[in-house]
């Protein structure tokens, strides 16, 4: 057994990580959210004012809702792409199995910001895409709508999370043991069954894991819309991010933060209880 | 048992006679031969044990019946169609898991309605057939438990259950009664094979555990290094081994080595009259056919030696004796239980006893 003394020691480091750079930031935020700015000033007068404005002002609930269709569309198109993948992976690639999951993960370890890029290489007007639509007489002009739109946005995201949904997804495909898939088919079951029945159940829990991760980290995305949104394409962490920079009001960026967060939070408090309900060890 | 057991039954065994026909089969994974030329027949009805060490082949030949594997070579047919070209939820065999294989997300009723679900039976009938399988193996208390709620034996039962409830011609078991403790072990085999008398469907059960074997079968097909070493009754296998692995393998024996000259069969020290032509030779001598005999008088149709007690192994109703004849060559010896002995004594065993068989 170890001494008091020794687990208090141990326990403090940790501790006071998550108390100076977690609990004293949210603390700061959510103090704020409850102030306002006046004369380039924040006054430190508890009121309600911020949240007020954001009820009453439609253009945040806008891009609130764009945020969340775009979020859920990188959802849906990352689990497209990656459950089929790790389905793949998992029960098909026999001994390619090992170089294709050194693939999927391989691009994690690219900067963000240079594969942001290279999709603006592709997809803006002088770009690889439209240079080659048009040398194929499909297109006689660029087409606009693939850069500076929430279609560049979803498509930049779904490249860059898709490994994220994967992952979770492949992990919950290789726990599947692999006479339950026997004992399907030799109980009568085809493939199709075997899949409905006893694959895709078994892997709620990674896919819920996986979707979870698409849907938050697009939530709180700006980079994307930065370099690929255009006007159209803002999200609502670009709004926090100007609120606290340029437009330097605090006060209001603290209180769509805490609704962000309040969001976010109930969301995967939802999850795990529902990946809870899914998972039979 | 009940009406359950006569309904199963019935859809079970078309005419009597051959079921499962194994032609020439060979398997090969890579560069490794884990299965030779393996024919085999099986009669409907019959409960036949594929036994052997890890590695003989046979829970790979149970994997081709079942259709998890393709034969390389060689084919496979049950009831005049061929089997081993169709998929396995398109054959009527059914298979028990090593390890059960339960559907943890399922209950047990949805696990042993799972078979019956994928093939589209009407509703009504899953509902008693299921009923019937689980009262079939005493577990409608638990129709609504989760397998990860039930105790290892509680499992296999929803395993049998599960395979069952389809009316299999043939049920595939591998080593289904491994995981379980000796105790409940011996009470499983019991029932496995009432329930196999019962229902008259035909078992093909794979198992290392040669005792097993032996209590459950009607035949058993011993397998060694991915062949066929001997088909026999459990009774045909123990008493008349045709190699000396076999005897080795099934119960305990004493191998004896030597030569046979001029009518007398030499064993060491061992030596009795035998009439048949010169050559070397292998006996395999059961301990229990060896009898302590002091001031006895041999018989005609006995070998006598003697031997001094190295090792007495009590065993409740029998011990083994380990003694030595001289010379090194030690022998095992089964006699009914008795108090220790010690020093040299006499033993006796009858010449036909010394059965001869191959490398």
């Amino acid at each position: 057994m170890y001494s008091r003394a020794y687990k208090t020691l141990v326990s403090m480091p940790p501790l006071l990580w998550v108390g100076l750079f977690l609990l004293l930031p949210y603390a700061l935020m959510f103090a704020h959210s409850f102030w306002t700015v006046q004369d380039g000033v924040v006054v430190h007068q508890w009121n309600l004012h911020n949240y007020a404005a954001l009820l009453s002002k439609p253009v945040y609930l806008e891009v609130l809702l764009r945020t969340m269709r775009i979020a859920a569309s990188v959802t849906i198109c990352s689990l497209l792409l990656g459950y089929p993948l790790a389905y793949y992976l998992s029960f098909r690639a026999g001994a390619r199995k090992e170089l294709l999951y050194q693939l999927v993960i391989v691009p994690l370890w690219v900067s963000y910001l240079v594969r942001g890029y290279a999709w603006k290489t592709i997809l803006g007007s002088e770009g690889v895409l439209n240079g080659f639509l048009q040398y194929l007489h499909i297109t006689h002009k660029p087409v606009a709508f693939l850069l500076y739109s929430p279609f560049a946005v979803v498509l930049v995201l779904t490249h860059i999370y898709t490994p994220f949904v994967f992952l979770p997804i492949y992990a919950a495909l290789e726990h599947i043991p692999r006479p339950l898939v026997e004992a399907s088919e030799d109980l009568g079951a085809s493939s199709v069954q075997t899949f409905l029945r006893v694959i895709l159940p078994l892997s709620m829990p990674g896919l819920l894991a996986g979707a979870t991760f698409a849907f938050v980290l697009s939530l709180g995305d700006f980079l994307a819309p930065l370099l690929v949104g255009g006007a159209s394409g803002t999200m609502i962490a670009n709004v926090v991010q100007s609120l606290f920079g340029a437009a330097y009001d605090w006060p209001l960026g603290a209180a769509i933060s805490a609704c962000i967060l309040i969001l976010i939070v109930s969301l995967l408090f939802l999850t795990e209880r529902l990946e809870k309900r899914w998972s039979f060890k | 048992m009940n009406s359950s057991v006569a309904s199963l039954a019935q859809a079970a065994a078309p005419a009597d006679g051959l079921l499962l026909e194994v032609r020439g089969v060979a398997k090969r994974f890579g560069v490794r031969d884990v299965l030779r030329d393996i024919s085999l027949n099986i009669a409907s009805g019959e409960f036949i044990t594929l036994l052997g060490e890890s590695g003989s082949g046979k829970t790979t030949l149970l994997r081709l019946v079942a259709g998890f594997e393709q034969p390389t070579a060689g084919e496979i047919w049950m009831g005049g169609e061929r089997l081993d070209t169709l998929p396995p939820y398109k054959r009527r065999v059914n298979t028990v898991f090593q390890h059960y294989a339960l559907f943890p997300h399922l209950s047990v009723r949805d696990n042993v309605a799972y078979g019956l679900r994928v093939k589209k039976t009407a509703t009504s009938e899953i509902g008693s057939r299921v009923e019937e399988a689980l009262r079939m193996v005493k577990m409608q208390e638990f129709a609504e438990s989760r397998p990860s709620k039930l105790s290892g034996g509680q499992q296999q039962r929803v395993a049998l259950a599960r395979a069952l409830v389809n009316r299999p011609l043939l049920l595939l078991l591998d080593e289904p009664l491994s995981a379980l403790d000796a105790n409940l072990r011996k009470q499983m085999q019991s029932e496995l094979k009432a329930l196999q008398r019962e229902l008259g469907i035909t078992f093909l059960f794979v198992t290392h555990d040669q005792e097993e074997a032996m209590a459950l079968s009607d035949r058993i097909a011993l397998l060694r290094n991915g062949a066929l070493e001997q088909i026999a009754s459990p009774r045909e296998i123990y008493a008349h081994p045709a190699t000396a692995y076999t005897a080795q393998f099934i119960g305990q024996t004493n191998l004896l080595r030597g030569e046979i000259r001029g009518g007398i069969a030499n064993c060491g020290v061992l030596r009795w009259p035998l009439d048949v032509p010169d050559s070397l030779a292998i006996f395999s001598l059961r301990p229990e056919a060896i009898r302590l005999c002091d001031g006895g008088v041999r018989q005609n149709d006995e070998a006598k030696f003697r031997a001094s007690i190295r090792q007495q192994l009590y065993g409740g109703a029998s011990e083994l004796l380990e003694v030595d004849c001289g010379a090194g060559q030690l022998l095992r010896v089964r006699i009914s239980a008795r108090e220790p002995l010690s020093g040299e004594h006499e033993f006796v065993f009858s010449i036909a006893d010394a059965i001869r068989v191959q490398e």
